[in-house]
């Protein structure tokens, strides 16, 4: 019995904490998140040279073959820095291809997103909430015509996987015929969104694509839910500090129950649930029989409490928390980001129940 | 990580089952003994075989074995599916024995601790009272020392079991001239004396498990002090510390949840199962991640415990996180049974399986209970907010020293 990280698990969470501090502090995120950008190169190459371009990618393929979970606490260790970069993005876009690729496919593309010489990303969204590989519309073929929505870092990537009907999966170069992308405003401007449309594009199908887009969209629930709980825990020490500091009426904010109610309840919100996004990703690689449903009630309740642990970090700083200028609103958008991406927690709630036979 | 246990565990595992398979149930004439003559019977073979109180010197009447966590969880796990008897619940084993253990003088150890851990005699806690809930430094029950023996004089409140008790531990003020918490002592005395008097309180559930306790002149003698004089503010911590390491399991609240399921199940709105309502569904679900996330941090803090590895503040939020568990399942419940939670409660029982109706709108008020009992959640709150977050005490609170 041993429900807890291995010492390279953690020395593998704490390099990255040290790189983020090192590499990308408050400062650094607030410039990339102020820029128009959206995307530093710089600051990614740092991130593939740690090996983390590909990091449950087979060493045969340049990546580092390790499990979901260790993925999932370098997205623990990233949110907690609001690290902007398509980390998420490029991670399941390597999965997919090595879950659902051809010999060849898995040969020409892993290691080149490994070594972080081309930049992958998921077009999964039909609009409308169509997220989940049962809802995608866009018709298979030897070429794609359509649009997919709220695609990580569409502006920047090289190889884009796409969601076609049926739930299976194919690929796009950038550069293609009739392949074109905008940026679409996103919130979380430090995971930029845009949008793919696609006219009599070609591309290649993705051989097991309709076996695997489920598996991959269930890595991007859980990833997403480790960014939540990095995100939170950050938010509740960033109050917890301020509420510390900031002084009212003669003594530190602190010190007064209504506060320090709040905190706590944050803290309850926020501690117990660690395990929640460790045991889905165990349950991914171990548990093939709860694997789904686990990441389902992972994401659907660590993005709940980061977002509402933004909303209460916003209030808990006052006036301030409300401004452009406080780094809370980061992690505020961070929280919606991860909320609504793949699917909201209704959406997942419901499957949950459906998978459980309810 | 890894769920399963080793082959030493599981070669442990394997001997509880064996004992148990060979011990419970009882067999032959003792099947026939009442309840707790059998369960006390089963007990002592169960200490005398190394699987119940363990910690317990063998000179006290435990099984003295080397603290492992791992193999306790085992135990408990084995004994709960063959749903065998296990360790005395209550106050005095729980609480009392922890306390004697460490600061109690020989022959208080040798005189209480055996027949408390074997169910023989039961205790009640004498901390609350009217003006001091949570404060208990405000308490002002006094004890006198006269020649040999103590002379209480005072009032308790909220006494859980006090009808039913042998003995009663409990903090008196001593020092009439020491302020606050030096002048409180810890008490042991007997609650079968003429200057004590219990009288029952009733719940808002209709039962009575708690109580007043008046002491006109009641007595116990010098020596049943545990500790020194004026320091039982000390002695007392070390019970309270105990007391938040019996609460909060996590197998109760997944137990309680899973019993939702089957009332969402037979229940019906509208003509359907209440299961499929989308509502009822999305608020199950919601519930569960709680659920699972407390039953997960059980899993972790247990690990960190088997590695002597400090789980962290975590550990301050088990019994608030229960208590918010068993309120929002409460809610759910009432919700479900709609014109069946207008009538009067039923006993409540634990623990998994169908329950009715009336049993669920006694949870729906035992779940207030828990919000209270051992400390209120405020009280809670503030000790996640201080000890666990390092905010600064209460500003009202520090003032008053």
């Amino acid at each position: 019995m041993n429900f807890d990280l291995s010492e390279e698990q953690e020395l593998l969470q704490e390099t990255v904490r040290q790189f983020a501090a090192n590499e990308c502090p408050p400062t650094r995120v607030r410039a990339i998140f102020d820029g128009d950008a959206g995307h530093e190169p710089e600051l990614w190459k740092g991130l593939v040279e740690l090996g983390l371009g590909a990091i449950a990618v087979p060493d045969e393929f340049g990546g580092a073959g390790l499990e979901l979970l260790d993925q999932a606490l370098v997205a623990e260790a990233l949110g907690g820095a609001a690290l902007p970069g398509p980390f998420l993005a490029h991670s399941l876009a390597g999965l997919a291809i090595l879950w659902a690729g051809s010999d060849l496919q898995k040969k020409t593309w892993l290691p080149r997103l490994a070594a972080g010489e081309r930049l992958g990303t998921v077009a999964f969204d039909d609009g409308g909430e169509r997220w989940q590989p049962s809802d995608w519309s866009l018709p298979a073929g030897p070429t794609l015509s359509g649009v997919k929505s709220a695609v990580p870092f569409a502006e920047h990537a090289d190889l884009f996987v796409v969601g076609t009907a049926g739930g299976g999966l194919a690929l796009v170069e950038r550069g293609a015929r009739g392949a074109v992308t905008r940026d679409l405003h996103g919130v979380d401007r430090t995971r930029r969104l845009g949008e793919l449309a696609l006219e009599n594009t070609p591309c290649e199908s993705l051989p097991n694509g309709v076996a695997a887009s489920a598996r991959v969209r269930d890595a991007g629930l859980v990833l997403l839910a480790a960014d939540a709980f990095g995100g939170a825990q950050h938010l509740l020490e960033a109050s917890v500090e301020y509420a510390k500091t900031r002084q009212q009426f003669g003594v530190t904010i602190g010190s007064f129950q209504g506060l320090k109610h709040q905190l706590a309840n944050l803290a309850v919100e926020i501690e117990p649930a660690r395990g929640l996004y460790w045991y889905a990703a165990h349950a991914f690689d171990h548990v093939p029989e709860e694997s789904e449903r686990s990441a389902a009630l992972a994401k659907a309740h660590l993005t709940q409490v980061y977002m509402q642990t933004a909303r209460d970090a916003v209030e808990a700083h006052g006036g301030i928390g409300f401004t452009w200028e406080c780094d809370v609103q980061i992690y505020f958008k961070r929280a919606m980001f991860d909320r609504a991406f793949l699917g909201t927690p209704a959406v997942h709630r419901e499957r949950a129940a459906a998978l459980a036979g309810w | 990580m890894d769920l399963s246990y080793s082959a030493e565990y599981e070669k442990f595992r394997g001997e509880v089952k064996a004992f148990l398979a060979g011990s419970w149930p009882l067999r032959g004439d003792e099947a026939k003994l009442p309840g707790e003559k059998r369960a006390a019977l089963f007990r002592e073979r169960a200490i005398a075989a190394g699987f119940l109180a363990r910690s317990i010197p063998k000179r006290y009447g435990g099984s003295e074995q080397a603290a492992d966590v791992l193999k306790a969880q085992i135990i408990r796990d084995e004994f709960a599916r063959a749903r065998a008897p296990g360790e005395m619940a209550g106050i005095g084993p729980s609480m009392l024995v922890p306390t004697l253990l460490e600061k109690g003088s020989e022959w208080q150890k040798e005189r209480f601790i055996a027949p408390t851990i074997r169910g023989e005699i039961v205790w009640c806690q004498g901390y609350s009272e009217p003006g001091s809930g949570s404060d208990l430094a405000s308490l002002q029950t006094k004890a006198e020392l006269r020649g040999d023996e103590w002379v209480i004089n005072g009032q308790k409140i909220w006494t859980s079991g006090a009808h039913r008790a042998d003995y009663m531990f409990c903090l008196c003020r001593t020092e009439p001239a020491a302020q606050k918490h030096g002048g409180i002592s810890y008490l042991l005395l007997s609650m079968k004396q003429p200057g004590i008097e219990v009288r029952p309180l009733r719940q808002m559930t209709g039962a009575a498990d708690f109580n007043e306790v008046f002491f006109t002149d009641a007595r116990t003698p010098k020596d049943w002090i545990v500790g020194k004089r004026g320091e039982g503010w000390l002695v007392s911590r070390t019970t309270l510390k105990h007391e938040r390491n019996m609460i909060g399991d996590a197998a109760n609240a997944l137990a309680t949840f899973q019993s939702l399921v089957s009332l969402a199940q037979r229940t019906t709105r509208a003509g359907k199962p209440a299961i499929q309502d989308p509502a009822i569904r999305q608020r199950l679900v919601q519930l569960e991640g709680y659920v699972r996330s407390h039953q997960y941090s059980g899993y972790r803090q247990l690990t960190k415990a088997a590695k002597s590895q400090d789980p962290g503040r975590v550990q301050l939020m088990n019994k608030l996180t229960s208590t918010n568990i068993g309120n929002e399942i409460a809610k759910l419940a009432l919700d479900l049974l709609g014109d069946d939670g207008l009538y009067e409660p039923g006993e409540r029982t634990l623990g998994a399986g169908p329950r009715s109706n009336a049993q669920w709108v006694g949870q729906f008020m035992w779940s207030l209970g828990s919000a209270v009992a051992g400390g209120t959640a405020n009280i809670q709150r503030n000790v996640i907010g201080e000890r666990g977050l390092g905010l600064p005490r209460d500003a009202a609170a520090s003032a008053k020293g």
